[in-house]
């Protein structure tokens, strides 16, 4: 369902519109919470977190309000600002030891050495991604993981569009060079 | 790993998008269904990990959108129809909210400590029984917090699933009840307390009863103190004049927690 219909149907009935948008943007959220939490096991609990905040926010809104709302990049914008309320949190507290996360189930389909290759690969550049500035991390996610446009990546880090395409195209360089060694990574701190 | 250009980079980025998290709706929306209950008609909300609200179809004039504005307000979480409601939990509710003793999972989530102590020291008045406010402020770890006990009861999330109709006032009137103190009262005599007795004992300021058999003292509705005959029963306005005349607090009912 479009954005603009997701809207009217809030407006109409805010709980069952509300049902509409998760279903719409579960997937985008979950994938960006998944890029932004700390442990995957987190991401769960951040989508959900934020999609009770939205949840919250909507209730306190007018109708112009929510029927003007720009959905996407609202919903990730609050999807981020949890995201660091959580690591702020979490930095104020001890570390939990790791939770036990059992490997996942090969998808049908591809040939075992091709998954083990793949989840090789996201696995290591899911770790690089995690050394990236929170702005370019969300930058590159935002663009490159659920492929969002530069202006809606600009709308959610609260910058001009020019500052979110340098974040984005610092992100993918940093990530570039970390990949490749490591090094280069850092002059550009 | 052959990222070494940026459009391998951004390709294997592209798939690093998850698939859709099973479940996530349902940690994000409340559900809610009627049931049938010992006051009449009940809506019911919960969540996947239990009940979380209950009020009798009367006190909301047996309107959805009123009960489900209520649990907004509370909340802060959407709610939908259920439409598969997970059958243990509905066979469990249906017993319990028509007062079977059947154990039901609870959702406490976001109530004060405080809170959940004092609906905890609730849940553990057996049925056919009442206790003061004192006593659960006291069970709850609060004994001065007598006032605030009325007031987490008469937010109880889940009445009837939590028997807050069983906790009265200590002389020996019921109190009011979230639904209507009539409510309290038909509730109580359906579970045979004999509340005829214990006003009757209240009038004559007995408040506490004792068995010279046994040398024990309870509260009079205590499973306990109903056995004792009429022969060996005496009569108590405070359990301190009770254990002065030697007699041992019920461990059942727990009429004070001060050893002797």
């Amino acid at each position: 369902m479009p954005d603009d219909e997701l809207c009217l149907a809030l407006v109409a009935d805010l709980d069952s519109g509300f049902a509409d948008v998760v279903r719409t943007h579960e997937r985008v959220v979950y994938s960006v919470a998944l890029r932004l939490s700390s442990r995957p096991a987190d991401a769960e609990d951040l989508a959900a977190e934020a999609f009770l905040r939205a949840y919250q926010a909507l209730r306190g809104y007018h109708s112009d309000r929510i029927a003007s709302l720009r959905l996407r990049p609202w919903l990730l914008t609050i999807v981020r600002n949890t995201a660091r309320n959580a690591a702020r949190d979490a930095a104020r507290r001890p570390d939990l030891p790791p939770a036990f996360e059992p490997a996942e189930q090969p998808a049908c389909g591809a040939s075992v050495e091709q998954q083990v290759e793949r989840d090789d690969v996201a696995r290591e550049l899911g770790a690089v991604l995690a050394q990236l500035p929170e702005a370019q991390r969300v930058a590159v996610v935002l663009r490159h993981v659920v492929g969002l446009p530069t202006s809606e990546v600009a709308e959610v880090l609260g910058c001009p569009d020019g500052t979110a395409k340098s974040h984005i195209s610092r992100g993918l360089h940093r990530l570039r060079a970390l990949l490749t060694g490591g090094v280069a990574g850092r002059t550009d701190r | 790993m052959m990222c070494n250009d940026l459009d391998s980079i951004t390709d294997a980025l592209a798939g690093l998008t998850a698939p859709t998290a099973p479940g996530l709706a349902d940690r994000i929306f409340g559900s809610w269904l009627t049931a049938p209950s010992r006051l009449g008609a009940a809506f019911v909300a919960f969540t996947g990990a239990g009940v979380q609200f209950v009020r009798s179809a009367e006190s909301v004039r047996g309107d959805a959108t009123v009960f489900a504005e209520a649990y907004r307000d509370r909340f802060g979480r959407p709610l939908r129809p259920a439409h598969r409601a997970p059958a243990r939990l509905l066979v469990a509710l249906q017993r319990a909210l028509q007062g079977r003793q059947t154990p039901v999972r609870l959702d406490l989530r976001g109530l004060s400590e405080f809170e959940r102590d004092v609906l905890t020291a609730t849940s553990r008045i057996p049925a056919g029984q009442t206790r003061p406010y004192g006593w659960v402020a006291r069970e709850a770890g609060r004994a001065r917090a007598v006032r605030a006990v009325g007031s987490v009861l008469a937010r109880n999330p889940v009445p009837l699933l939590i028997p807050c109709h069983r906790v009265v006032r200590a002389d020996g009137l019921l109190g009011d009840y979230m639904f209507g103190a009539e409510h309290k009262e038909q509730l109580l005599r359906a579970e045979q307390v004999n509340l005829d007795e214990v006003a009757a004992l209240a009038r004559q300021g007995v408040y506490f009863v004792g068995s010279n058999t046994t040398g024990v003292v309870c509260f009079p509705t205590c499973h306990d103190a109903r056995r004792i005959t009429p022969a060996h029963r005496h009569g108590f306005r405070t359990i301190g004049t009770a254990v002065a005349a030697g007699y041992r607090p019920c461990r059942h009912c727990r009429p004070t927690t001060e050893t002797v």
